[in-house]
């Protein structure tokens, strides 16, 4: 009986990922032109979407009875400025039926609204708002778009790349208005990085090649 | 304290009276003993012998803090005891990174607490802001909030750094010659 088990655990490996690409051809004739591009990296499925078709093909992944990826475990956002169209929206979503994972991703341009799905999942809620809060992207829809983690009457977005790392503030408190009072930031010392020294030595073809280099230009 | 009772006895005049009343105080100070001390000494050691912190834990420095009063470092054995509300206590231990958001409630608490009252920055993030020193949300260094009395260094400081720094405030305290705090 040992042996039954063992042969049917290295036939579950071997035929590991072609039951993703099997998912990837099921759910290409499933949405169709809703999925821009298909790919697996590891043993993960990569869906490429716009905005437009992302809450018909959340619907689908989420109540099609073969896929049934009905488990939304985070969704983000990534800035990447030299891009025509700046953001990528992340969604990842979870199949607890077939144990698979899958990336969705989508280009958004700034100012421009994405479909808020607080209406499939719930617990898009708060990772919605932490989008908003911290790359400003707007969701139409959402039932209560504010800030999540930043100060009451921050101003800008953190994690654009644009943002300076010191942002534009800092607190003190104010002894004569007897408050907490926001000023325009003045540092001792501006933050220096010392990326060109780093001692790991598994690190140097990187160190060499990598982009590294500029943080000299920049003392 | 140098209050003068309307109603109080009329003071009894030199006589057999007086006398009487004199010998039987000699008597009690002869048969029991007495003991001198400095009103502002005494006040010093009661505050450093019952120090009660504040429990205002940010970040990991906190589970350094509650080692410190967990078993084997035992801080009740100096009278310091953790109390849930700044009303009834005289520490405040600043346990961890305080950020933008976090410092006028770090504020409010301090002005609830009765005085007198001293403030423990404990770790690098209450220090001087540590490793959040260039971030656009964490306050660099606590006392530009409240008025900091001892400054533990570490990241996260030991259990043993904090009881340190404790004994070190009670001779803040018991070095104090005043008995009101400026």
């Amino acid at each position: 009986m040992v042996e039954m088990d063992q042969i049917e655990a290295d036939q579950s490996a071997i035929f590991k990922p072609t039951a993703e690409k099997a998912m990837v051809l099921h759910l290409q004739h499933l949405l169709g032109d809703a999925i821009s591009e298909a790919a697996i990296a590891g043993d993960q499925i990569i869906l490429r979407t716009t905005p437009s078709a992302l809450v018909n093909m959340l619907t689908s992944l989420r109540d099609d009875v073969v896929a049934s990826f009905n488990q939304l475990t985070d969704l983000t956002a990534v800035d990447y400025p030299d891009r025509p169209e700046r953001f990528e929206m992340v969604y990842q979503l979870l199949s607890m039926k077939n144990n698979m994972r899958m990336r969705v991703l989508m280009a958004v341009d700034e100012g421009q609204a994405v479909p808020s799905i607080v209406g499939l999942f719930s617990s898009a809620n708060w990772a919605e708002r932490e989008v908003w809060d911290m790359f400003g992207i707007f969701f139409s829809g959402h039932p209560d778009l504010r800030r999540l983690l930043t100060d009451y009457g921050f101003e800008g977005h953190p994690l654009r790349k644009d943002f300076p790392l010191t942002g534009n503030v800092e607190v003190r408190y104010d002894d004569t208005m007897r408050r907490v009072v926001n000023e325009p930031v003045s540092l001792v010392q501006e933050f220096r990085d010392f990326d060109f020294l780093s001692p790991w030595e598994g690190m140097q073809n990187q160190i060499d090649s990598g982009p590294a280099d500029k943080s000299g230009k920049s003392e | 304290m140098g209050v003068i009772d309307p109603y109080a006895a009329p003071p009894i005049p030199p006589g057999s009276d007086q006398d009487a009343i004199l010998e039987a105080v000699g008597d009690e100070i002869t048969n029991r003993g007495f003991v001198v001390a400095k009103a502002d000494k005494l006040f010093n050691w009661a505050r450093s012998g019952s120090l009660w912190p504040m429990t205002f834990g940010l970040a990991c420095c906190s589970i350094e803090m509650m080692h410190s009063a967990a078993s084997r470092y035992d801080m009740d054995r100096y009278g310091m005891l953790f109390r849930p509300s700044p009303r009834q206590s005289d520490v405040m231990i600043v346990a961890g990174t305080l950020t933008n958001k976090m410092a006028p409630a770090l504020r409010r608490v301090y002005d609830q607490m009765p005085e007198p009252r001293w403030v423990l920055s404990m770790g690098s993030c209450a220090n001087g802001g540590g490793y959040y020193h260039y971030s656009y949300a964490v306050v660099r260094g606590c006392d530009r909030i409240v008025p900091v009395d001892v400054y533990v260094p570490g990241c996260p400081p030991t259990a043993e750094a904090l009881i340190y720094g404790l004994l070190q405030l009670q001779k803040k305290i018991r070095r104090t010659a005043t008995i009101a705090r400026a």
